[in-house]
């Protein structure tokens, strides 16, 4: 009898019925008796000073319990330096932490926590509180900062540097044939899932415990243990549903250690969750932004020189820019290239990882240009990126792991029906709406931990097994895919098999971010598993008793829960038959992987290419998406079902950020325009059309121990420019603008 | 875009006693339950199903009416329950998603929800359920166009839009 491999199936999720029935409990779903609930009250200037907060009214509102301000909440202990969370260290969205002194720094800050027995009570308090200020001039646009901007030394907690060279850029623009010089620019852009940040704070003497909206459990601890001055091993930190994030809830901000003092203020459990508008102000977004690339080319198309600068706006405490360069950098053979990040001083927040972060911006960028690249040269845009692949990564030389770009290009292309495009735009209609097709690249690197990721992997004698690994789902499939995991290499059906996680009780996995999860998470899970398996083999083998008594433990293999000889497999007994022997209720092992140190001499990047087609009514220049076509080889996929959903999620982000999502300073008061979602346009249902996501299999044997090189953003990286493009296919307009609108086509 | 339907003004009634600012002890049904609770004129009817009934599936994802995933049925309607408030629906039918499953047997657009993959983190999944399964009663799911706009006041920000199209087609065509 054999038994199909779990992982490769498209099982259904594991908590869908907890999903569809109400049953799945997130951070703000816990209600701990006696709960009191927490409301921040954000600064309404973007700079200057707190001359003064009045708190009479508020106080005597109904139900108060307290009002925290930087005159009375006590000092933090200590600000650890923002490090991505993938580091699995402290991770403080910024370095800086509100209600410590009376400087403003930027619109929305926190300057006061009001704490009441009901929400509503506490809301009409927080309205109550009468907070004066100094104000001082404020920057918070690029064209204020312009003039002021700086190259940091690096960026992205320190990760990536604030220039990059290779060759002479210079020397090979002026050898080139043909230069296109282009200046993009981009919209701020915010995250906002649908479930706002939120934090429930219990103590219980001094041990607190926090029930966090978090991408990473161990994250929440490690920073708010740090700004408290508390030991981790005092703080516990749950997250078992986790309502979207997207990457702002990569990094820990200040709520969760707010909702923590103030708990530990008013000596009751405190529930405190972000208000839509709040999401605006508090958890990072994605910097407005404008690139620059001036490209040389030969004849053919052939890149000889790359210039790619960025300029945007970081906080007055961190030099943050998403790393828009990097992808850009390494998608194809250029000998001559230089990127540089020019950050200026403003009144914000740090900005923060967003989905592709980076990459959806940089790409964008290049994608355009080489899309006009190959309009000016009378080349196909597939054509053209095949004459510019490249067959090792161009920064280091370094071969690829495992690529699958070129299948990716065919297939989609094929999938798409590339062929029928004909190359002049505007030069396919449908009645009175003009039809453009356009394409892309993608390309994400694959990134691994810093520190080992741990699981731990527990059978007990009634054949059923846990597999456990701190990580919470935020709708990535983890609890799914990682029972399939355990499955496989326990030799169990995945039926009965379970994962938890989301618990810092649980053995340490860093935050799931930079779509690691799946390939750190999978191998800490299949080296606990397998070390189970192993262990008892190892037992059956050693035991007088078993039928497997003095085999080979290589000679073993398990099905379905039964240890047999592989070439005898009449020979054998069940893992439930040796522990109920033995006495054992369950056996337990544990397991941690790091990636190995010959990783290090290849590039690792999850590869793509998109395609679009538009319709676009040249009277209103409205513009409806028709069709989306992916092509992806992502390493090993887990799980085509949950695969499949997050690269759709992924491109109709593209769509968002291509037509849509923007967020804009005015310049005058230094607040965001848009502050709901209302006014903050994502897509909706109507926007959303039918996607179709290709998956190009690769095997890749370096980047860990089952090839999996991660879906969370690759679905993004590209899909804007492939809509740009077939906006410019359609209309022969070259908008190098996000989002696009209407004005622009008109 | 279209929102999802807010209830008709209420039929005619005698006027009724001023009750409030202080916390009235209202009795709501909901889920074919009869549930005494103390609310301040002024609380949602979704905060009094979270906060007060222990009702946490209607999800708060704005509190202002914009992304539908306090979708709730007042009455067989569907309506934002972040923009209603509980007090109003004292005499009406609220159901909620838990009330939608017959004890472990699941609501069919439940089935086709999981089957079809039509979420990803499951926030928004409650109101969308509730949605679609009035959307149906409404009658307007001839075609995805019409299931896309009548869907389009529930934003499900892990863009799980196409598979929940197909989810509501799945249940359409069953029946």
């Amino acid at each position: 009898m054999t038994t199909a491999p779990a992982v490769g199936r498209p099982v259904d999720r594991v908590d869908g019925r907890h999903k569809v029935t109400g049953g799945a409990h997130y951070s703000a779903d816990v209600r701990p008796t006696d709960r009191a609930h927490a409301v921040l009250v954000g600064a309404r200037v973007p700079s200057g000073r707190v001359t003064g907060i009045d708190t009479d009214e508020a106080r005597q509102a109904g139900g108060v319990l307290a009002i925290l301000t930087h005159e009375n909440l006590p000092g933090i202990a200590t600000q650890p330096p923002l490090l991505p969370s993938l580091a699995g260290m402290p991770a403080p969205g910024q370095t800086f932490f509100p209600l410590q002194d009376e400087v403003v720094h930027y619109s929305g800050q926190p300057v006061a926590v009001v704490v009441a027995d009901t929400l509503e009570r506490a809301q009409h308090a927080a309205a109550l509180v009468r907070v004066t200020y100094q104000e001082t001039p404020s920057v918070t646009t690029v064209a204020q900062g312009r003039d002021d901007a700086y190259v940091p030394d690096a960026i992205f907690g320190g990760f990536v540097p604030g220039r990059s060279v290779r060759g002479d850029v210079e020397a090979g623009l002026a050898a080139a044939d043909v230069r296109i010089d282009a200046t993009y620019t981009y919209a701020a852009n915010h995250h906002n899932p649908i479930e706002p940040a939120a934090t429930t704070a219990v103590w219980d003497g001094d041990q607190l415990t926090l029930y966090d909206a978090t991408q990473g459990v161990a994250a929440t601890q490690l920073t708010v243990a740090a700004l408290l001055g508390l030991s981790p091993s005092k703080v516990r930190v749950l997250s078992h549903f986790v309502g979207g994030s997207f990457g702002c809830k990569a990094m820990i901000w200040a709520h969760p250690a707010l909702a923590a003092l103030a708990a530990r203020h008013v000596g009751r459990p405190v529930k405190l969750s972000l208000t839509r508008e709040q999401m605006f102000t508090s958890v990072g977004h994605r910097e407005e932004q404008e690139q620059r690339i001036e490209l040389g080319a030969d004849k053919e198309g052939r890149l000889v020189a790359l210039r790619h600068h960025k300029l945007s706006p970081t906080s007055p405490f961190d030099d943050w820019a998403e790393p828009s360069l990097g992808v850009a950098s390494q998608l194809y053979a250029c000998a001559h290239y230089e990127g540089v990040y020019r950050l200026f001083r403003a009144n914000t927040m740090t900005p923060t990882f967003m989905r592709a972060p980076g990459e959806a911006s940089g790409m964008f960028a290049l994608e355009c240009t080489m899309d006009d690249l190959a309009h000016q040269l009378g080349i196909d845009p597939v054509e053209l990126r095949l004459r510019n692949y490249s067959e090792t990564d161009p920064t280091t030389k370094n071969p690829w792991s495992s690529t699958g770009l070129k299948e990716c290009y065919a297939r989609g292309a094929e999938r798409f029906g590339w062929h029928r495009r004909r190359p002049a735009p505007r030069s396919h209609r449908d009645g009175d709406w003009l039809i453009g097709y356009g394409m892309a690249a993608a390309g994400y690197p694959v990134y691994g931990p810093n520190n080992p990721q741990r699981a731990r992997a527990r059978l007990y004698a009634d054949g059923t097994a846990v597999v456990q690994a701190a990580t919470p789902d935020f709708g990535t499939g983890v609890a799914t895919v990682m029972t399939q995991v355990a499955a496989d290499a326990l030799g169990l059906p995945w039926e009965r098999c379970r994962f938890e996680g989301g618990d810092t009780a649980l053995p340490g996995i860093a935050a799931a971010v930079g779509s690691a999860g799946a390939g750190m998470i999978s191998a800490a899970v299949h080296t606990a598993a397998a070390r189970l398996r192993d262990q008892l083999v190892a037992q059956a083998v050693a035991d007088s008793q078993s039928p497997l008594h003095g085999a080979d433990p290589a000679a073993v293999t398990v099905r379905d829960g039964r240890m047999m000889l592989r070439d005898a497999p009449a020979t054998g007994e069940t893992y439930g038959d040796l522990l109920h022997r033995n006495f054992l209720p369950d056996v337990e092992a544990s397991g941690a992987w790091s990636p190995s140190p010959e990783s290090h001499h290849y590039g690792m990047m999850t590869f793509g290419a998109q395609f679009a087609e538009v319709a676009v009514d040249p009277d209103l220049g409205v513009v409806r998406v028709r069709r989306m076509v992916g092509a992806f080889a992502p390493g090993r996929v887990l799980n085509p079902k949950t695969a499949r959903s997050q690269l759709m999620g992924g491109m109709l982000w593209g769509l968002g950020q291509a037509l849509l999502e923007a967020n804009y300073m005015d310049p005058r008061r230094g607040r965001w325009v848009a502050s709901g979602l209302g006014d903050y346009l994502v897509p909706v249902n109507a926007d959303a059309p039918d996607i179709e996501v290709e998956l190009v299999d690769v095997t890749d044997d370096i980047v860990n121990p089952l090839g999996v090189k991660g879906v969370g953003e690759i679905g993004q990286v590209g899909a804007a420019a492939a809509l740009a493009n077939a906006l410019h296919h359609a209309t022969g307009r070259r908008v190098r603008k996000l989002p696009v609108t209407i004005e622009d086509l008109l | 875009m279209s929102a999802p339907d807010i209830p008709s003004r209420a039929p005619a009634r005698a006027v009724l006693p001023e009750r409030g600012p202080e916390p009235v002890r209202i009795t709501l049904t909901v889920n074919g339950v009869d549930r005494a609770v103390e609310v301040e004129p002024r609380v949602s009817l979704l905060d009094a199903l979270r906060e007060r009934l222990d009702l946490t599936g209607a999800k708060k994802g704005c509190d202002q009416g914009t992304c539908g995933a306090c979708t709730v049925w007042v009455d067989g309607r569907r309506v934002l329950a972040c923009l209603t408030l509980a007090i109003t629906c004292e005499g009406r039918e609220v159901t909620t998603i838990e009330g939608l499953a017959e004890g472990d047997e699941l609501h069919a657009m439940q089935s086709a929800f999981i089957e079809q993959d039509a979420f990803q983190c499951g926030y928004c999944t409650p109101g969308q359920i509730m949605s679609a399964v009035a959307l149906l009663k409404e009658g307007h799911a001839s075609d995805d166009r019409e299931i896309a706009e009548w869907m389009s006041g529930n934003i499900c920000r892990c863009a799980a839009y196409p598979h929940i199209r197909a989810a509501i087609r799945t249940v359409r065509d069953r029946a």
